[in-house]
This record gives structure tokens, C-alpha cells and sequence, in this order.
């Protein structure tokens, strides 16, 4: 019998039609296969197969009555910000110890109300703050991917899966589900994505509800999938979004069908290329990774256009005022009191700081100090008024490139996936990884990355589409056409599956 | 902007969290690099700019003042560290 656990989602969905296997069969294969992979890889922070075999049963009994809904049967993995009903949520942080949540996210809720099985949580970046899932209480995802020395073989070094999503990426890149919930708050499913050759794409602020996701900055925050293909992230977009009154930020309109825009092809579409992203010290095989991605783009039909986006480089600094900022105070909820972790101490005051050194980690805690910072008494104008009015001009830059092109065609990241401990000492270093993504948070729009190649090293590389607000339907179609001149990135060897 | 110790221990109080004599040198040096990278903002001209407040123009929607929700105090304290007949048990605030 073939690997089930290597079949993409739209491959699994036909099988469950064709009734070649059953939900349960399927759901078991991943089961085992996580049970074997975690001790390595490190993806799921915990593993649901009790959960997930009654969901499969269901969907059985389903299919059998003719009843499937659109996702009905496919085992997915669903990041730890997301809460569960009665299942442990964590945001991978001591602070929310065995916080479990009595209700659901309205992201998970549609995912369920579509059929798909939860496999279990995914590992992430605590409180989704970072860039290469270091931060974890739960300890580091280790990617399936590994660096091919000189003489061809691979090396026994682990690299980071890219974060805050990596659990989400390292799952999928290693057939642990078929697709998995991640969000992205400066480039935290894209990232992750372009990392382990696996698809991400942030949608419009707005699209899917933030309502059940613990919130790291507000008014950044969107929920959207990692998965194997573009298609496959097409089918879980469409289950993922909808308007939903509990989160006001949500948008009222309707959501279209992803998929049927896959085969539209970019024939006459406009492709920007921002002078800007051309940053300094961009190792050439970047360079390259791009000039393919234009190259491919120019012969399915679309024209090229130079473009500017001047306030392209206050993006990142922006960033890192307005998202401490609104982190310092969701993350005030966290006071001992109520959820998670208390650690008494001699009076209220001390209980809370006790609470909140021990319950939040390093990264956590220089965020809540820098967003206090630039918040506290005569700094509010200096600090996030003024990157709230950067905001408004990098989106104007967008604005007025709208005029002129439908997309616009960036790498994703700077360098290639990087090994454990190489930038978690320096904070710049790392923040400097969502150089290319972070703009498209600021802006609100929606934002995409498709693997494009692999580096000299032997690791993936991706590509990033920005689009126009609510305008997902031109990103599948063009990363659709990218997927069929790059093909798909396997991981050459399944190390983690020999225990 | 160069943060003084002082500073970063009154941040940490203002943040409720505490932090030891080793940590508040090592976060002063962090925090002045960080806040000294993002003053590159200085050079954006934003006079006459007003702050974005929204990424999708779109009004508030309003919904009728009625009670949604509720009767719901054992899910609610739940998850507290410490809880009785439904309410949080908190530390003695008052002498």
C-alpha cells in the first residue's frame, strides 16, 4: 500500500471519494507517522489521536451516507495560538500552563464544521514571537531539511524551520498532516513556508477572524494555512475564512472559491518588482531565485514592471514599535489571576511580577519592556503614533502601485534556513528575517510564498506574491504557475522516520 | 536613545515584570539597540500623515444592545489558578 501520509491533501480528498481508503486508515497513518517523527522533529507539542480517530470515524460514517462536506476525512495540524474546546492551548508559553480553552476558535470551528480531523497542537514560537521557533516552551522544532555538504551528502546539523509557525511548516514539509493552521503577524507563515518548501499564504487582514487565537499584536494578527501545494492551500483558505460577528476587524464579504482560480493562468497579468527588495548583501542565488521567479512569470504570459516602494525599508523598524507595542498590552491579561501560572509572592504586586518573569521567556520579556518603553508617558507620540504614520505611507506606496501592476514578485527571506543558536543571540539579527514580509503586515494585504528553487546548499528557497486587499484569487493563480515551472520541493531523505 | 538602568527598572515595574540585577545590564544594552534602530524613523517626513487606525476601510459594524452570552461563571474560572463556588480567589489586596 502506498504512503498515505505522502498523498497532498487534494490527492488524500479524491482517495476518500474513491473510497481507496478511509478516513480512519488515512487519519491512523499520520498517527503512527507522528508518533515515530516527534521525538525528532519536535512538530506537535501534543499529539490528539484519540480526538482525531473519533473526528475520522464521522467522517466514515459520512462519506458512506453520501454526506461529505468539503474537507471531510483530511487530517490536518492545527498551530497552539489556536484554541481548542477542551483540548490544551498554550501559545508554547509556561505563562498559560495547562490553560484549556472552553471554546473554540472560529478558524478551528470552520475547519471542524468542513469535516477536517485535528491530528493535534503545533509547535510554535512562544506567543508566535520569532523567527525560528527558538522561543518555545516546549523546546525547538528541528526541520526535515538538512544542508548537503561539498561531497553531496547530507549533514547532520539541524536548521530551524523558520518561525513563529514552525511547527506548522516542519509538519508539513515532513508528511505529519496534510496541512496545518499557522498566522502571521510580520511573516510568520510565509517564513516558515519559504524555509521547508512548503506554501503559506497570509491572507487580508480581515479575511479570516482573529476571534480564539491569542493575540500577540492586533492589529497584525491574520490567521492563514502552510500546506504541501498552492491548491492544497486554496482548499484550506476557503474552509479557514469567513465573516465573523465575535471579531469586529472581520470582514463582511464573501469568500470565493480559491480553487477555480488555479488554472486561470497570469496570461496579460502585470508583475511589480519593487527596486527597493533589492537590498544590500543579497547573496546572489537570491538574486537568482527571483530572476527565475520573473522569468517564469514573463514566459506563462504576464509583463514585467519596475516599481518603487520608497518606505519599503521603515517597514521593519515600523514593526518593531507598533507590535511590541500592542503585545505589552494583550499580554497584561497574563496576570496570574485568572489562567495559567501564579507564583505567589509577598504581596499583589510581587505575585505578578513573580508570575510574569517566571511564566514568560526571554524574547517575550524583551518585547513587553520595549513595547512598555514606547507606550509609557511622553513616548507615545515620539514611538507609535509616528510608526502608525510610517503605516500610513508604506500602504500608500501600495496605493499607487495598484495603478500600475496586479502583483508584485519578491523572495520571501533574505538567506536560506539557518541552524540553531547562528542568530538567536542577537535580536537585530533575527528580527532582520522578516525584512521581506513584514511590509505586507503593515499594509494589511495579503501575502503569499511558494517554494522557487534550492540553494547551494541544498535547501529550499521561496517566493513571495503581494497582492491587492482581498485579492487572493490573482496570488493562487500566479504561484500556481510558479509551482509548475519550479516543482515541488521534497525533502531528499526521510532521516526522522528512522528512529 | 540610550536606556539607563534606572529606566529599564522602572519599564520592568510599569510591565509587572521583575527582573534580576544581570538581566536589567543585559536588557539596557538590548533595548538602547533596538531603540536606537528604529530612531532611523526620524527621517520619514510624516507632518501632514494621519496614523493608520485601519487597513481596510470599513465602518464598525453595530449590533443591537442585547445579552448574548452568559450564566457561564464555571467555564469562566475554569482554567483559575485558584477558585471557589465560582469565584477567582486572589491575593489579600486590602489589609
Amino acid at each position: 500500500m502506498t504512503d498515505l501520509t505522502k498523498l497532498t491533501m487534494a490527492e488524500a480528498r479524491d482517495g476518500l471519494a474513491k473510497k481507496t481508503f478511509t478516513a480512519l486508515e488515512l487519519t491512523d497513518a499520520f498517527i503512527g507517522a507522528i508518533e515515530k517523527a516527534n521525538p525528532a522533529i519536535n512538530a506537535y507539542v501534543l499529539a490528539t489521536p484519540e480526538h482525531a480517530r473519533v473526528q475520522a470515524k464521522d467522517s466514515d460514517k459520512r462519506i458512506a451516507e453520501g454526506k461529505a462536506r468539503p474537507l471531510e476525512g483530511l487530517p490536518i495540524g492545527n498551530k497552539d495560538l489556536f484554541c481548542t474546546r477542551g483540548i490544551r492551548t498554550t501559545a508554547c508559553s509556561n505563562i498559560l500552563g495547562e490553560f484549556t480553552p472552553t471554546y473554540e476558535s472560529t478558524v478551528g470551528q470552520n475547519l471542524w464544521d468542513a469535516g477536517a480531523v485535528m491530528l493535534g497542537k503545533l509547535n510554535n514560537d512562544e506567543f508566535a514571537m520569532g523567527s525560528s521557533n527558538e522561543t518555545s516552551a516546549f523546546g525547538n522544532v528541528v526541520s526535515p531539511w538538512r544542508r548537503k555538504g561539498k561531497d553531496g551528502q547530507l549533514s547532520t546539523d539541524k536548521l530551524v524551520p523558520g518561525g513563529s509557525s514552525g511547527g506548522s511548516s516542519a509538519a508539513v514539509a515532513a508528511n505529519l498532516c496534510l496541512a496545518a493552521t499557522a498566522t502571521d503577524t510580520g511573516g510568520s507563515i510565509r517564513q516558515p513556508a519559504a524555509l521547508t518548501g512548503t506554501v503559506g499564504i497570509k491572507p487580508t487582514y480581515g479575511r479570516c477572524s482573529r476571534w480564539g487565537i491569542v493575540a500577540f499584536a492586533s492589529s497584525l494578527d491574520q490567521a492563514g494555512p502552510i500546506a504541501k501545494t498552492v491548491r492544497d492551500s486554496a482548499i484550506m483558505l476557503k474552509a479557514m475564512a469567513s465573516h465573523d460577528p465575535k471579531d469586529s476587524t472581520s470582514v463582511d464579504a464573501p469568500v470565493p472559491d480559491y480553487e477555480a482560480a488555479l488554472g486561470k493562468g497570469v496570461k496579460g497579468l502585470r508583475v511589480g518588482i519593487p527596486r527597493e527588495y533589492r537590498v544590500d548583501g543579497m547573496s546572489p542565488e537570491i538574486q537568482k531565485l527571483w530572476d527565475n521567479g520573473i522569468a517564469w512569470l514573463k514566459s506563462a504570459g504576464a509583463t514585467i514592471h519596475d516599481i518603487s516602494l520608497p518606505h519599503t525599508k521603515y517597514a521593519l523598524p515600523a514593526y518593531y514599535i507598533v507590535a511590541p507595542a500592542e503585545a505589552s498590552s494583550n499580554l497584561a491579561r497574563y496576570d496570574g489571576m485568572r489562567y495559567g501560572l501564579r507564583v505567589t509572592g509577598d504581596n499583589l504586586i510581587d505575585t505578578y511580577e513573580n508570575t510574569r518573569h517566571q511564566g514568560f521567556g526571554k524574547e517575550v520579556r524583551r518585547r513587553i519592556l520595549i513595547g512598555t518603553y514606547v507606550l509609557s508617558a511622553g513616548y507615545y507620540d515620539a514611538y507609535y503614533l509616528k510608526a502608525q504614520k510610517v503605516r500610513t505611507l508604506i500602504k500608500r506606496d501600495f496605493d499607487e502601485a495598484w495603478g500600475k501592476v496586479d502583483v508584485v514578485l519578491t523572495p520571501t527571506t533574505p538567506s536560506p534556513a539557518f541552524a540553531f543558536g547562528e542568530k538567536s543571540g542577537d535580536p537585530l539579527a533575527m528580527y532582520l528575517e522578516d525584512i521581506f514580509t513584514v511590509t505586507v503586515n503593515m499594509a494589511g494585504l495579503p501575502g503569499m510564498s511558494v517554494p522557487g528553487g534550492l540553494s547551494s546548499e541544498g535547501t529550499p528557497l521561496g517566493l513571495q506574491l503581494i497582492g491587492k486587499p482581498f485579492d487572493e484569487e490573482t496570488l493562487f493563480r500566479t504561484a500556481q504557475v510558479i509551482e509548475d515551472a519550479a516543482g515541488r520541493l521534497a525533502v531528499p531523505e526521510a532521516w526522522w522516520m528512522k528512529g | 536613545m540610550q536606556v539607563d538602568e534606572a529606566t529599564v527598572r522602572r519599564i520592568a515595574r510599569l510591565a509587572r515584570i521583575k527582573i534580576s540585577d544581570d538581566e536589567a545590564r543585559g536588557l539596557e544594552k538590548e533595548l538602547s539597540g533596538i531603540l536606537n534602530w528604529v530612531e532611523q524613523l526620524d527621517e520619514v517626513d510624516t507632518a501632514n500623515v494621519e496614523p493608520m487606525t485601519r487597513v481596510v476601510a470599513q465602518e464598525l459594524k453595530m449590533r443591537d444592545d442585547v445579552v448574548t452570552d452568559g450564566e457561564i461563571a464555571d467555564q469562566v474560572t475554569a482554567n483559575a489558578p485558584l477558585a471557589e463556588d465560582n469565584f477567582f480567589v486572589v491575593p489579600k489586596v486590602v489589609e
